[in-house]
């Protein structure tokens, strides 16, 4: 094998290769199609632009999709109640703060309140997914259709709007600060999970866990509380991304507030390399792929797709991304490789 | 003889027994409490088929997909797309009804082929080809058209609405007349195919062959089964019975609009559950899966003749249920293996 080969062989190897490449892709699309894209301007002492746009939308997609790589990973299952409970904790902040022309309750409480409502929804999941040993995708159902419920039932099936101004700020800007608030959140939501991961052993365990809880267990690690833990994070994150959701809204509307968006997240586990059955993980490659579905959102209505007709374009790249990273298909494209070079040498052979 | 029954009754078929004995409760209870509401009449009964006719063929097929151990998240999509084809064949291109119906059910069958071809050789996780698909489908009705089209077509609205009476459990109206229950045809195709699905789950190779593949897959491949293939056809099947529930759906609704049966997939994997199929795959019966859609169809009746009630309650009650049923089946299951 020559040298440039090998090179070549250690990047696409890098288990990062395959989502940024995408992500790249989207973008180097972008550079064609919409040249402005990549422009970015300062108006009223913010920052304005199409990239900037992508990370403030993709921000409450990012902290879900965290969320949702450690549940994945610990218990080789999807968490599809996390859009629900975005607008149940949403719809519990709004409800505690009043829609008066003052809050009833201090600012930070609602936001508490919020993030408790995620963990609590977040630990019922857990409680069942880890002690009750449910599948994933059937314990989480449950408040998958009761949330939205419970969350109408608390606005009484009204859209609440908060009339304070400073409710704004989490889903717009801090004054006086350039950058949009939720970039901030998300930053702060993956920096931190990534350093508790790294500095604890955590990671590790979640990742012993998730490739096999029996023999985890055999080694004296507490297979229940980690998966328990990781879906009451995954609920917390849950919380956070409806405090953000709300915000940018200063509304709940508990039937639209993130539908859908648990869709997302999971694909953004999946466009980021991770394996839905659980084990191996990388929070960065959820990130790229939360970046990437939104970038491709975003590019999309740039080209004048309309909102309805997006999810047609979205599920053809989602084909495309997903069956270039699929192993089978790698594994025959090699087979059919080896099988033009032993043509070629038999034909030389022949000659 | 005690020995006998216990033996028949093991975990699975008892969760089903819950599951019916639940509905009978439920309905026995709807009787009692409305009975000043007429809850008793026949036709209440027959409603629950007519309201659901739609959720029980898509159920079927959805039960199909999850004894292998899959799943389908695409069949809301795949329903909303059928109806706006249908609307949109018959009302904007002037097409013949009975083409139209075949062509959807076609497209259906395809769309199926294409997840399946996915999921069984190209062995991308389930959740996301059909997470795919949903999005497609989804947009594509979009791409028809973005306005809502109504059914005029004379001949479809009369399969519609042509009402069949049924020859017993007439009763005697206010004015003394015999008035005898009536059905639609949509619940004539989804009992049929209730039916089918029964007797081929149950008694072919090809039925037994899908609860091998999803109990083992690795037995399976031992036994000499084609697992791919068959799991192929069942998600063939599986579009295809969702593009009929498409059909069936626009027979209650006689129109296309994007919004159409969003969400109908987790009520079908919702009414699967209640009904005692295991997501693992392996374990599961339409039998089940049509007490579950019952069971559903009961709440939401019980809430409509209720009348203060507010909507949502029904997510909340279908929720607890659902809750109720999983933790029974998740006792059931570690009972079992304490047994072993």
């Amino acid at each position: 094998m020559s040298k440039t080969q090998e090179i070549v062989k250690k990047i696409t190897g890098y288990h990062l290769f395959w989502p940024l490449f995408c992500l790249v892709i989207v973008l180097l699309f972008n550079l064609i199609k919409t040249p402005t894209f990549f422009d970015i301007t300062i108006q009223n002492g913010v920052l304005y632009g199409y990239l900037i746009d992508v990370l403030n939308r993709s921000s409450e997609l990012i902290i879900l999709a965290v969320g949702m790589t450690l549940v994945v990973a610990a218990s080789g299952g999807t968490d599809i109640s996390v859009g629900a409970v975005s607008a149940f904790a949403g719809a519990v902040c709004i409800f505690a703060l009043g829609t008066g022309e003052t809050y009833q309750i201090p600012y930070i409480f609602g936001v508490l309140l919020a993030v408790l409502i995620g963990a609590l929804c977040g630990a019922w999941n857990g409680f069942l997914v880890a002690k009750m040993k449910i599948q994933p995708m059937v314990a989480t159902l449950i408040l998958f259709t009761a949330g939205r419920g419970i969350a109408q039932l608390i606005t009484g099936g009204n859209i609440l709007y908060v009339k304070v101004d400073s409710f704004k700020r989490l889903g717009a800007f801090l004054p006086g600060v350039p950058i949009p608030t939720p970039i901030f959140i998300a930053v702060i939501v993956v920096i931190v999970t990534s350093l508790i991961l790294k500095k604890t052993a955590l990671g590790l365990y979640i990742q012993s866990v998730g490739i096999n809880a029996k023999a985890a267990k055999l080694v004296g690690l507490n297979a229940t509380v980690i998966q328990f833990l990781s879906y009451v994070f995954c609920g917390l994150c849950a919380g956070i991304a409806g405090l953000i959701i709300t915000s940018r809204i200063y509304s709940i509307d508990a039937n639209n507030a993130g539908l859908n968006i648990e869709l997302d997240a999971i694909l953004a586990v999946a466009l980021g390399g991770n394996s839905l059955g659980g084990g191996k993980f990388s929070i960065a490659g959820s990130v790229i792929g939360a970046i990437t579905i939104q970038a491709l959102t975003t590019s999309l209505y740039a080209m004048k797709v309309t909102a309805d007709q997006l999810p047609v374009y979205k599920a053809i790249v989602v084909i495309i991304i997903v069956a270039l990273q699929s192993p089978e298909l790698k594994k025959w494209m090699k087979h059919m490789r080896v099988k033009n070079s032993t043509q070629n040498v038999e034909r030389v052979v022949e000659q | 003889m005690i020995k006998k029954v216990r033996e028949r009754l093991d975990g699975n078929s008892f969760l089903l027994m819950i599951t019916i004995l639940l509905f009978i409760a439920l309905y026995i209870a709807g009787v009692l409490i409305f009975s000043d509401k007429n809850f008793g009449k026949p036709q209440v009964f027959f409603n629950l088929f007519i309201n659901n006719a739609s959720l029980i063929v898509a159920a079927v097929g959805m039960t199909m997909v999850l004894i292998t151990g899959g799943i389908d998240i695409s069949i809301g999509s795949v329903i909303g797309m059928s109806c706006m084809m249908l609307a949109w064949m018959m009302e904007k291109q002037g097409m013949n009804p009975v083409v139209s119906i075949v062509i959807v059910l076609i497209v259906g069958g395809v769309f199926g082929l294409v997840q399946g071809f996915f999921v069984a050789y190209l062995k991308i996780q389930p959740f996301i080809v059909t997470l795919a698909g949903m999005f497609f489908a989804r947009g594509m009705t979009a791409v028809i058209s973005s306005d809502m089209i109504s059914i005029t077509n004379e001949t479809f609205l009369k399969i519609a609405n042509s009402k069949i009476y049924l020859p017993f459990l007439a009763i005697v109206n206010k004015k003394g007349n015999l008035v005898y229950p009536y059905i639609y045809p949509s619940v004539v195709i989804a009992v049929v195919i209730l039916i089918v699905a029964f007797i081929v789950l149950r008694y072919t190779a090809f039925g037994r062959s899908i609860y091998a593949v999803g109990g083992n897959e690795q037995s399976a491949l031992l036994m000499g089964l084609n697992v791919r293939r068959t799991k192929l056809k069942v998600y063939v099947l599986n579009g295809f019975l969702a593009g009929l529930a498409g059909f069936v759906f626009c027979l209650n609704s006689c129109g296309g609009f994007v919004e159409q049966a969003r969400g109908f997939e987790m009520e079908a994997i919702a009414s699967s559950v209640i009904g005692g199929t295991l997501l693992t795959g392996g374990v599961g019966s339409v039998v089940g899966s049509l007490f579950g859609v019952l069971i559903k169809g009961t709440i939401e009746s019980l809430i409509t003749f209720q009348g203060t009630l507010s909507s949502w309650w029904t997510k909340i009650v279908i929720a607890a249920l659902l809750c109720f049923f999983i933790i029974l089946q998740s006792i059931f299951a570690k009972l079992k293996d304490k047994k072993k």
